[in-house]
């Protein structure tokens, strides 16, 4: 990256390290950290509103859609993660190829099963092989945002229609005494009363979500466990201009010292906004900041 | 939440179909990317090594655009077969077990032996613990042999388990064991070494035929005039080719 580290052999101490820190593997490692956090920061809305809608509809009073919802959530908590992060992937993936496949070639003759492969025609494959790297990336991203909105999405489902069914009865009734319709108590006073109970479990979900990311490796996505593993590795001079010894410690305490801050963070701003949902609530914390307060 | 899935299948759909132009053929290849002097990340993260140089030269040589991505070695196989990318080049060594799932080109480096690297050159395999990674011909041998045999999942973890104690040597590529004995004064190589496997090849889908048939007309054109050899010796992966 700097003119002066042509030659790193030479270099010593802080120079070499300014060298070392800039080179392009590097600059990548530092890059998945933003992808992790973009991933969060996308799995979070996604997987709330697959929770959301898994709640509603294991509440509805029509009984197919309540199975549907009970369902989703009974068997995606009951399948290990990392079960299906391997398996739903690639199936997930040739689903979506075989329905192209049906639509691009109709006309294609040989079985997409032959023995081990799964062959699709050219057109049906996805990303195109003749795409570049990042779509392919991008691809992998968005099943793996999919793959993490599901699984998450039925523990929050759960978490939701636990924290439904917690909301005082006696609110319901009060809005049906007001000649509310089911539909208008459900999103005026169920819902934005019922955050305050699911926020704890909300939140602990959160705090799981954080330590799976690392599952993203599984999905071939180059997250920071990737690049601090392949940093981290011996590195001899034949095949670098920084040969270094083991040095997978040093990189793993960053990623130690990363997690820990991102849990931190998180608890921080989950007490603060417990605090902010608590307010004026018909609970034992809504009650004493009442108290305080008068 | 069907819907969803419903809406993400057709956003699926639609990035494809708008992506759906150039026809021309581009080969993904494979690799692991930890494995030097076969194929390794350089300083800036690209795939470098042996395979990297003679993939580039066979595709050139075959009139195919090549495009490089890594995959772990667990899930190098898998991941092949359903088509997230066209070949396997990656030190692989041809095995009658690999060959009924996948299908193999010619062979572009001879088999060559094994070799073990120990803290101490009096370690005897048959009686001690040996690591090799997973799902390699090393590991197979050692368990056909009833030795104690730790395995793991990257190269690296392999001489880690050496240097540690944990294991009391490891087996795996002399052509990968050399330089890491020649610049850690700790290590060094047994003088016995274990004659396994055939040689390496490109990995392929059984029914992508016609691919293979061009990479193997590349590797026999380079055998023979001896470019190949002369990228062997370059990178000193192995033994070279006898003249055809």
């Amino acid at each position: 990256m700097f003119e002066y580290c042509a030659d790193p052999s030479q270099l010593s101490g802080l120079t070499w390290a300014s060298c070392y820190l800039t080179t392009g593997k590097h600059l990548a490692f530092y890059a998945s950290f933003g992808t992790v956090l973009v991933l969060l920061a996308i799995i979070v809305p996604v997987a709330l509103l697959f929770g959301f809608a898994g709640a509603a509809a294991a509440r509805s009073h029509f009984a197919p859609l309540a199975l549907l919802g009970k369902g989703y959530s009974a068997i995606v908590r009951g399948v290990p993660d990392i079960a299906f992060f391997l398996f739903f992937v690639i199936a997930l993936d040739q689903i979506f190829e075989y329905i192209r496949h049906r639509i691009y070639c109709p006309d294609w003759t040989e079985p997409v099963r032959q023995g081990n492969d799964f062959v699709v025609c050219a057109a049906a494959k996805l990303p195109l092989s003749t795409s570049p790297q990042w779509v392919h990336e991008v691809y992998g991203f968005f099943l793996a945002v999919l793959t993490f909105a599901i699984v998450y999405g039925a523990f929050a489902a759960q978490v939701l229609y636990g924290a439904m069914r917690a909301v005082p009865r006696a609110q319901m009734e009060t809005a049906e005494a007001y000649g509310m319709t089911r539909r208008q108590a459900f999103w005026r006073i169920l819902v934005p009363q019922m955050w305050v109970y699911a926020l704890p479990g909300l939140g602990n979900l959160w705090m799981i979500l954080i330590k799976a990311t690392p599952l993203l490796f599984l999905l071939g996505i180059e997250d920071i466990v990737y690049w601090a593993r392949e940093l981290g590795g011996t590195k001899q001079a034949k095949f670098t201009d920084y040969p270094h010894g083991d040095w997978r410690m040093l990189y793993f305490g960053a990623l130690l010292i990363f997690y820990l801050m991102l849990t931190w963070v998180s608890e921080k701003v989950l007490n603060r906004l417990m605090r902010r949902l608590s307010h004026g609530q018909a609970t034992a914390a809504g009650e004493a900041m009442r108290k305080a307060g008068a | 939440m069907n819907k969803l899935i419903l809406t993400a299948a057709a956003l699926a759909l639609a990035t494809g179909a708008a992506l759906a132009g150039s026809h021309e053929t581009v080969v993904r290849m494979g690799t692991e990317g930890a494995y030097p002097p076969w194929n390794y990340l350089d300083d800036n993260g690209e795939v470098a090594g042996f395979e990297r140089e003679l993939g580039d030269e066979l595709c050139k040589r075959a009139g195919l655009t090549c495009e490089w991505v890594t995959n772990d070695w667990d899930s190098i196989i898998p991941n092949l077969v359903s088509g997230n990318y066209d070949t396997i080049i990656a030190g692989m060594s041809i095995t009658p077990e690999r060959d009924e799932v996948i299908d193999f080109t010619q062979e572009y480096t001879p088999p060559d032996p094994s070799a073990y690297l120990a803290l101490s050159a009096d370690v005897d395999p048959a009686g001690g613990v040996i690591a090799a990674q997973t799902g390699t011909i090393q590991a197979a041998f050692v368990a056909q042999q009833g030795w104690t045999l730790v395995e793991f999942a990257t190269p690296e973890e392999t001489i880690a388990a050496v240097r540690s104690g944990e294991a009391d040597a490891v087996l795996a590529d002399g052509s990968y064991l050399a330089p890491i004995a020649e610049e850690d004064p700790d290590l060094v190589l047994l003088e016995r070494t274990e004659q396994i496997g055939g040689g390496v090849g490109m990995g392929l889908r059984e029914s992508d035929t016609d691919l293979k048939a061009k990479f193997d007309a590349a590797i026999g054109e380079m055998k023979c005039d001896g470019s190949l050899n002369a990228l062997i010796e370059k990178w000193d992966v192995a033994s070279t080719f006898p003249p055809c």
